[in-house]
């Protein structure tokens, strides 16, 4: 009998082994447990939404509850979830092995930024033990500061220490792309994850300061009264949307553009194929980071800005279609003579492309001014960013724990059960956002503990999609963890597919690459060298 | 008070079980609405064809070439040059159309037509509070004539509210410490929604009412009906005296304070250089922060009214202003004089 092969989970064992560990794809795992528990409050507070919204009346939480449930589960799912997600887990356990690295530039600084997640974590989640916070997950002042008294300082804390864990993390990744790419990986050959990762972690070292300072001054008028956001106090109230936007809105960018990443490795990999328009892909992520510090004001269309200030943010909110919109081409593209074959990571991929690009369309509604003023701040809006946030960002998440998962865990998981999930999620989703962007249009407003009841057809339609949308995120979750004691064993390349993750053991030695490669072309070439045009 | 009904507890009068049919579209009651209406079905074309076009090609690909052997590979095509300048530019045109129609629609929305006749609105926890030009006064329901343009000043009295009537398909952020306005034009009679937008607390969602839009005729009668009490800017003229104002802005020459006579709407230096136009917003704050910005030639010595007029009283004394008019400092109608 053969001793088994040493590898990365099996290559020290105990609590201590994990809490200490250096090793990225352990952190990664870390990672992995950490979010899912606050998938999993978060998605209880969305249950206990939708459950209130069956009915008009307001009869099954009171109004504070109501209020504190859509807060919780907007500060925990953006926050803890949503922002971590994909480079926290998938980039913390691939990016280097992507790039022919044996671990991140800093581990020590990779370790500390999850016991910094773990510590805003906490302090969130007592938030919400000790009573709950009401003031909606974007704190609009003067309420967060003079008229909420919830536990608006716990949880604001909690968002603060959070910050910190997404900054260490740009950094390393941007340190390590920078230094540690194997010999002969140039910058055009990295994999489109990593350039995706790299424009990510360029959003979350400019943008997440400036909100931990805004943090900072609504703690600083709630607890000092000094007068930054109150007009009784002499402050404005609109600066405050001007901060806390500057960074929430490139935020959207930190959820979406590592699921596009994940999505540019899918469709090759389930086409066999390289990427259409690989540097058109690469340069609208940095693209799309760029303009996307610059369109904050599209939240403020009613808030009584200047009008010609309006007009810009428009503009640029229009402009900063254009690089996704190039995106979903390109993959349209690719999926062309490939050789295409539907398992559960395409599924979630071609999910991810449809849902996308409606969530990105309807993102244009609201850059349009004129629209704007009538659906901002209306179910609309909650549609509009759920598609991109669940039907994006999850569904991306999900189509790369699946791909990645035969390497991360060393097993296969039923390839069934996942097709079945991936059709259940997709359905589940529409079918739950789908009629609130009707909803939105008539004219209910977000945020409503009770509505007028010819919203109420609607609303049931939404709980029943709800349903069947959990029953697609539990089955995943039940069938990860089986194959975890039961399943096959994960060969190092179990889809075909190309590129360096793909060429060492499943699951990894902790090394990562006994021989550190040497690089001469590209991600996921098949075999073809020749340079062949469109037909 | 005025003719105010009990307003309603909230949504709960219907029997459970009972679900209403929904319309597909809200009801269109404005001027404003049908353009509104108008790029947004142009828009929702735009999304359906596209999110068609690639959800059909995604599918067509998907079979036409799906996998046939184990060890089958796709074609290598690096890309085409063309097809990418294609699909940046047709899209960043589409794009640049709908922000200018879009664009177009705000700027109808934000222009206020002249002559269009004013009513206050103080936003507060969790009501909506109404006056007016006549004094009379409403609370979470807003009578107003169809056929002739409204224009709504709002301020709020603690945290942001926003003033949303969907049938109108327009909607305001309140913002305590400034002005807000908007304005529209009802075309139906009838009973609309009035929903707070903007999260601003607990009951949130109990602060709605009702906008009834009236024949002018019908207007008018509610307007005389039920009791009244005086003008915002008969109000505003009492409270002139009351907050001793009138001590300082005499109109005389020789007075500590600026002739407020017709400088509503009118451009004021200021101290230190720079001019201002004296709207809504300047006579607000040179109420509650003098110091503020200051006028040209007169010491800063007027105290700061912040927080001993309420929202309320600032509309009126602001209405008042509004009222007398100029031109500025000539004889005639000096406010003392009353």
């Amino acid at each position: 009998m053969e001793a088994p092969a040493l590898t990365y989970l099996n290559n020290g064992h105990g609590a201590a082994s994990w809490l200490l560990t250096r090793d990225h794809k352990r952190i990664a795992l870390l990672y992995l447990v950490s979010i899912t528990v606050f998938f999993v409050i978060g998605g209880l507070f969305a249950t206990l939404i939708r459950f209130e919204l069956l009915t008009p009346e307001g009869d099954l939480l009171t109004s504070e509850t109501y209020n504190k449930m859509f807060t919780m589960h907007g500060v925990v799912m953006v926050f803890f979830f949503l922002i971590p997600s994909i480079p926290a887990v998938l980039g913390n356990f691939l990016l280097p092995i992507m790039i022919g690295a044996k671990d991140l530039a800093f581990p020590r600084i990779n370790l500390l930024s999850w016991y910094i997640y773990v510590l805003g974590g906490a302090f969130t989640l007592y938030a919400a033990l000790a009573g709950g916070v009401d003031t909606g997950w974007t704190f609009y002042t003067p309420y967060s500061t003079a008229a909420a008294n919830t536990h608006v300082m716990t949880a604001a804390v909690g968002v603060f220490i959070t910050g910190f864990s997404s900054i260490l993390t740009g950094l390393n990744f941007i340190v390590t792309v920078h230094r540690m790419r194997a010999t002969g990986l140039t910058w055009f050959r990295l994999p489109l994850f990593v350039w995706a990762h790299y424009a990510t972690s360029l959003i979350m070292i400019l943008g997440t300061p400036v909100v931990a300072i805004t943090i900072l001054m609504v703690a600083a008028e709630r607890a000092l009264h000094l007068g930054i956001f109150d007009p009784a106090l002499g402050g404005d109230p609109v600066l405050f949307q001007h901060l806390f936007w500057f960074y929430s809105h490139p935020a959207v960018y930190i959820m979406i553009l590592p699921a596009m990443g994940v999505i540019s490795e899918i469709v090759q990999a389930f086409s066999r194929k390289n990427i259409f328009g690989y540097s058109f892909i690469a340069f609208s992520s940095i693209a799309i980071a760029v303009i996307g510090f610059l369109v904050w004001g599209h939240h403020l269309f009613v808030a009584g800005q200047s009008t010609y200030a309006g007009l810009v943010f428009s503009i640029l909110s229009f402009t900063v279609a254009i690089p996704s919109a190039i995106k979903v081409f390109n993959w349209t593209a690719t999926i062309y003579k490939g050789s295409v074959s539907l398992e559960s990571p395409m599924l979630y991929a071609f999910g991810f492309i449809g849902l996308f690009t409606i969530g990105g369309l309807t993102g244009l509604f609201l850059a349009a001014m004129g629209i704007d003023i009538h659906v901002h701040d209306t179910y609309f809006v909650v549609a509009h960013f759920h598609y991109i946030m669940v039907g994006g960002a999850i569904m991306g998440y999900l189509g790369g724990l699946h791909y990645w998962w035969p390497k991360i865990s060393g097993r296969l998981y039923s390839e069934a059960w996942a097709k079945f999930s991936a059709l259940i999620v997709f359905v589940g989703f529409n079918l739950t956002f789908f009629p609130q962007f009707v909803a939105g249009y008539l004219g209910m407003p977000r945020r409503y503990h009770a509505y007028p009841p010819e919203f109420q057809v609607l609303n049931v339609l939404s709980t029943a999609g709800a349903s069947i949308l959990a029953v697609g995120y539990v089955l995943p979750l039940i069938y990860f963890t089986y194959s975890m004691v039961a399943g096959r064993k994960a060969p190092a390349d179990p889809w075909g597919a190309r590129g360096l993750e793909w060429e060492i053991p499943s699951p990894p030695p902790t090394e990562n690459f006994t021989v550190t490669p040497v690089v001469s072309e590209g991600t996921h070439q098949y075999g073809h060298s020749q340079e062949v045009g469109l037909a | 008070m005025g003719p105010q009904r009990a307003t309603k507890p909230g949504f709960g009068a219907e029997p459970r079980l009972k679900m209403h049919t929904f319309p597909l579209l809200p009801q269109q009651a404005s001027v404003q609405a049908g353009q509104v209406d108008a790029i947004f079905f142009f828009m929702v074309a735009v999304t359906a064809f596209f999110s068609l076009l690639i959800a059909g090609l995604i599918v067509f690909f998907a079979i036409r070439y799906r996998r046939r052997h184990d060890d089958e590979i796709g074609v290598a095509i690096h890309g085409s040059l063309v097809l990418e300048l294609m699909w940046t530019i047709i899209p960043f045109f589409i794009a640049m159309g709908m922000f200018g129609w879009g664009a177009k629609v705000f700027f109808d929305l934000y222009r206020v037509p002249a002559g269009a006749m004013e009513i206050f609105v103080v936003g507060k926890q969790w009501m909506w509070k109404v006056q007016h030009a006549s004094g009379q006064r409403e609370i979470n329901e807003l009578h107003v004539p169809a056929g002739r343009p409204v224009r709504l000043i709002m301020g709020s009295e603690d945290v942001i509210h926003s003033f949303y009537i969907p049938a109108f398909r327009v909607k305001a952020d309140v913002i305590p410490g400034r002005y807000n306005t908007l304005w529209f034009q009802a075309t139906t009679p009838g009973r609309y929604h009035l929903f707070c937008a903007e999260y601003c607390g607990t009951k949130h969602s109990g602060m709605i009412g009702s906008v009834v839009v009236m024949e002018p005729t019908e207007y008018q009668a509610w307007l005389s009906g039920g009791p009244t009490s005086d003008s915002p800017a008969a109000t505003g003229e009492k409270l002139f005296t009351s907050l001793a104002c009138v001590t300082c802005h005499t109109g005389d020459a020789a007075s500590r304070g600026p002739n407020l006579a017709g400088v509503f709407g009118h451009e004021v230096e200021l101290q230190g250089g720079g001019k201002v136009v004296a709207d809504e917003a300047y006579l607000r704050e040179s109420i509650v922060n003098p110091q503020a910005k200051v006028v040209a030639g007169f010491p800063p010595i007027m105290p700061p009214f912040q927080g001993m007029v309420s929202e309320e009283q600032l509309l009126q004394l602001i209405a008042y202003l509004k009222s007398l008019k100029g031109p500025a400092a000539r004889p005639g109608a000096p406010p003392q004089q009353k």
